[in-house]
């Protein structure tokens, strides 16, 4: 086994056991590469269907392309998907800086699609090696009723075993990707053919590392227009992978605070 | 127009770097974090920006720079100095990627230095060299061996602070590795550095210039990635069944072996069998036939040539190597939740998908890893480590921790939240794990000084036999049941002085294990006195068998009466069917009772009340030792005491059946046994000293 071959055996490890301890559980698509190999890791894991909704917490203010790639693939990978929008820019945080405050959108429709469906388990494709909150993330995370993260008390987890008995009313993130890193899931997704936006790949010297909302997403300068160049270009970088990410880089503690009030 | 490659290229070599998980323990402010950013730095890891970021968080804050602000990103840790919980952090050296976790040092954090260390491959203990060795030194170096890590590099930090004294830090060296030892860990090397100036990281100070062992790089580079169990026997953990098409699926991780198409498989702990059909996976086609074998560490999914019932939870080995199905374990466990561990609580076990109410039955050996001083507390404080026994609501496969660690661990829920977790020391109800595997692995990996400093056996005995000697029988079962914490044990064969013991147990509601040894060649009346005694007292007496591997071949060796051909083939016979399932009733007793009487032989004589016996590491206790026959046959006639049939006629010491007959007045006791022999070998090896192994 090879190292992407113990990263993909201990995510469909995590799958198996968020499907069998949750009773409603949901996968989060964000459509970007991270929950794209999820979607993919969850087929193996159950042999080719996967047997929970995927659900699409949608801004309305996506690029084009990630809107296309939706409904082509809900399609093929025969995908239950669930559309939720999200709330007005009014109904945030007025406290929160401008592009922080428009990606919290997005936890109030998650919020409101929690409500909607009974999910007791979220299942999201965050990365330890992306920002430095998420590096302290169990894989099985308690959500409080609100969808808040107590950082200070986290419950031990040890061993692949996980705490998965959410209190009433809250429920859990399941991360099984969170150990992978960037690079890993380049390298995964080209072993492995898995379809990506073309917007991650350079077109006139820029390209997205990463994809969010339209307006607070930018591309960096970059000629990778292959997998292959992109993870060339990735072995070489010192750049952070959410630089493009508007809302990280507003005030010190901006990404604490939308992710201690249930941001991804 | 989406994006999908068409061929798939060679994967970089860097998928195939070998990748290792360090966690980084020790006390609050010996310097942790720091030595993280310094790594960083030397191996110029650090992302664009973020020293330059950090710097002028540093002074936004009025404070001077600290390479601890690099992981300690969250706002309320860098406002209280101190981290929180783990995080985790990459860097690469020329040959090694590797993951640092860091782990808090502060007490109530211990939790979450748990979860990052158990996820390490191996860990380095920093210890300050103004302020030595502390409390979470010693508790992190004591919970790195319980919780598996065995490859530990220990620095000597701050080294700029006493004046690179090689001194205080030769001492502090012999002190820290005699602790380590003592709790079963060897540290690779003993690093003095400054991990604020990056002396001693990727560089030798100069400072230290006497010293001339590994810089911290070096002693990474010489970590391995923990194995995978592939070499063990197959242990697949079900996950679940999933029957999403006409295939029956059973999911799960092989968490040690292999597994083939073809095998002759059993789930426990039904036994039920089965042969594997199939090893199922997705994407599959003519490209990608189906897999004919599987290893350690891959996710499978298997289908069987018949319809068994099986559920998450079960386990399933190859039939030739079956696990354990246990009903009660004991394990030695570190404890987190705010409420003690008592004897009576209940909690949710789990050993591997596994899960079943349980109730804390004994709690012994308990310790503060973080103290010198012992503890004689009879729960498990938060944040302590003892010995446990629990009784378990329903069959759970597992296996000694020695035997296999991924299947011999166990974690403890409580109030729905993971509390504590532990390796596996003995199943109870075990189809074969060896004695001596289970109890020497563990006494000897734990030092009697790090249990507490506990009173060596030897000086327990001495002051049993003080206190025990004018007393009553008893009285002497009540102080040992008194003085012993964990497991006692009586080895009865329902002769006549067993009776008499078991009565007084039960008489006096005194807790011990009653265990017999069936031979398979006991006397019919022995049986029936069995059947009676458990009738009389309500309980069930644990029956221990002869290992079916060596009594066939000792039969094929010997013929099924061999043990009338020469002293050594019965000797040979008595330690197949009475020596070594002794061994295993014994394995994790704290004391032994038995009946001896020395003027029962010649050979007994010279026995005494209390014994320690160092190779089987426990007290052995013979509370009628003084006592004459005639005192025995009193009181099983004034206590209507049940007794085998055999005594009414002539039999008076009585053993298996081929070798015991009736003795003629006047004859010595025993006699009767073995008696085609001399007086004077007349032992089966229960009761001799210093046997080996």
């Amino acid at each position: 086994m090879d190292r992407l071959d113990e990263l993909e055996s201990e995510s469909i490890f995590i799958f198996r056991e968020a499907y069998a301890r949750l009773r409603n559980i949901a996968l989060l698509w964000s459509l970007g590469k991270d929950s794209n190999v999820m979607i993919w890791l969850a087929r193996k894991a159950f042999f080719g269907r996967v047997p929970f909704p995927v659900m699409h917490v949608d801004t309305g203010k996506k690029f084009p392309e990630m809107y296309k790639f939706r409904e082509r693939y809900a399609k093929e990978w025969q995908l239950r998907l669930l559309v939720e929008p999200c709330p007005p820019i009014e109904a945030v945080d007025r406290s929160l800086p401008p592009a922080a405050r428009s990606a919290a959108r997005k936890t109030e429709g998650l919020k409101l699609a929690l409500a909607k469906h009974g999910f007791d388990g979220l299942i999201a494709g965050i990365r330890r090696d992306e920002e430095a909150t998420r590096a302290k993330e169990r894989v099985f995370s308690p959500r409080g009723a609100e969808g808040a993260w107590d950082v200070n008390d986290q419950p031990p987890e040890f061993w692949n075993h996980f705490n998965a008995s959410p209190p009433r009313g809250a429920h859990l993130r399941v991360h099984p990707i969170l150990h992978w890193t960037e690079l890993d899931i380049w390298n995964y997704t080209r072993r492995e053919q898995i379809p990506i936006i073309p917007l991650y790949l350079g077109r006139d010297g820029k390209r997205y590392r990463s994809l969010g909302d339209a307006d607070i997403t930018f591309p960096i300068p970059s000629n990778a227009s292959s997998i292959d160049e992109i993870i060339r270009e990735l072995d070489a970088t010192k750049i952070p992978e959410r630089s493009g990410r508007a809302m990280d880089h507003e005030a010190e503690d901006a990404f604490e605070r939308l992710r201690a009030t249930g941001y991804l | 127009m989406n994006v999908v490659l068409k061929e798939p290229q060679q994967a970089f070599s860097l998928a195939n770097r070998m990748l290792i998980r360090i966690v980084i323990v020790g006390h609050v402010d010996h310097g942790k974090s720091t030595l993280i950013g310094r790594l960083l730095h030397e191996t110029g890891s650090l992302p664009e920006g973020k020293l330059e970021a950090l710097k002028a968080a540093s002074e936004r804050r009025g404070v001077g720079f600290e390479w601890a602000f690099l992981l300690d990103a969250l706002q309320t840790e860098r406002d209280q100095g101190i981290t929180i919980d783990t995080s985790q952090i990459r860097f690469r050296t020329e040959t090694h990627d590797f993951v640092l976790i860091d782990a808090p040092g502060h007490t109530e954090f211990l939790r979450n230095m748990i979860t990052g260390a158990a996820q390490a491959d191996a860990a380095i203990l920093i210890v300050d060299a103004g302020e030595g060795v502390r409390e979470q030194t010693r508790r992190h170096g004591y919970l790195l061996h319980l919780l598996g890590l065995r490859q530990v590099a220990v620095v000597i930090n701050k080294m700029d602070r006493v004046d690179y004294d090689a001194g205080r830090y030769h001492s502090l060296r012999a002190e820290i590795q005699s602790y380590l030892e003592g709790v079963g860990l060897k540290p690779r090397a003993v690093i003095p550095i400054s991990a604020r100036h990056g002396d001693g990281i990727a560089t030798h100070s100069d400072g230290a210039a006497w010293y001339d062992g590994p810089t911290v790089l070096a002693a990474l580079d010489s970590f391995s990635p923990t194995p995978a169990l592939r070499d063990l026997a197959l242990r697949l953990p079900v996950q679940a069944v999933y029957k999403f098409d006409d295939r029956r699926i059973i999911a799960g991780r092989i968490e040690s072996g292999r597994i083939a198409v073809g095998d002759d498989i059993v789930v426990m702990p039904s036994g039920k069998q089965a042969r594997v059909n199939s090893i199922e996976a997705w994407p599959s086609g003519i490209e990608t036939p189906g897999r004919q074998s599987a290893v350690a560490g891959q996710s499978v999914g298997i289908t069987l040539d018949r319809e068994l019932f099986v559920d998450r939870g079960n386990l399933i080995s190859l039939e030739s190597s079956p696990s354990a199905t246990c009903r009660a374990l004991r394990a030695r466990i570190f404890w987190l939740h705010q409420a003690p561990l008592e004897r009576g609580s209940r909690v949710l076990v789990r050993i591997g998908t596994g899960e079943s109410n349980a109730v804390i039955r004994v709690i012994d050996c308990t310790v503060d890893p973080g103290q010198i001083a012992p503890l004689t507390s009879g729960v498990i404080a938060q944040n302590h480590v003892g010995e446990i026994e629990i009784s378990l609501a329903r069959p759970l496969a597992a296996d000694p921790y020695a035997a296999n660690p991924a299947t011999g661990r166990v974690v403890l829920e409580y109030g729905g939240r993971t509390a504590g977790g532990g390796l596996v020391l003995a199943v109870d109800q075990s189809a074969e794990p060896l004695a001596s595997l289970r109890r020497e692995a563990f006494r000897s990996s734990v030092a009697p000084s790090a249990l507490g400093g506990r009173q060596s056996f030897e000086e327990l005995a001495t002051r049993l036999a003080t206190q025990a000697s004018e007393q009553t029988a008893a009285e002497r079962l009540q102080l040992l049941r008194r003085e012993i914490v964990g497991r006692i044990v009586l080895t009865t064969s329902f002769g006549l002085e067993d009776q008499v013991i078991t009565h007084l147990l039960w008489q006096h509601g005194i807790d011990v294990d009653l265990v017999t040894l069936d031979t398979g060649r006991l006397f019919e009346e022995t049986y029936e006195v069995w059947v009676e005694t458990e009738r009389r007292y309500g309980i069930r007496v644990r029956a221990l068998y002869p290992r079916r591997g060596d009594i066939e071949d000792l039969v094929v060796r010997d013929g099924i009466n061999g043990f009338y051909g020469s002293q050594a083939a019965r000797l040979a016979c008595c330690q197949i069917r009475k020596v070594e399932p002794l061994e295993r009733a014994l394995a994790d007793a704290q004391a032994w009772i038995t009946g001896l009487r020395s003027e029962q032989s010649a050979h007994r004589r010279d026995m005494t009340l209390v014994s320690a016996d160092p190779s089987r590491h426990l007290i052995k206790f013979n509370p009628l030792f003084d006592w004459q026959r005639t005192q025995v046959l009193e009181f099983v006639a004034d206590h209507n005491v049940p007794v085998n049939s055999l005594h009414a006629k002539g039999f008076a010491s009585i053993g298996c059946a081929p070798c015991t007959r009736a003795i003629s007045p006047g004859e010595p006791e025993r006699a009767g046994r073995w008696w085609w022999e001399e007086e004077g070998k007349k032992e089966c090896g229960l009761h001799s000293q210093a046997r080996s192994a």
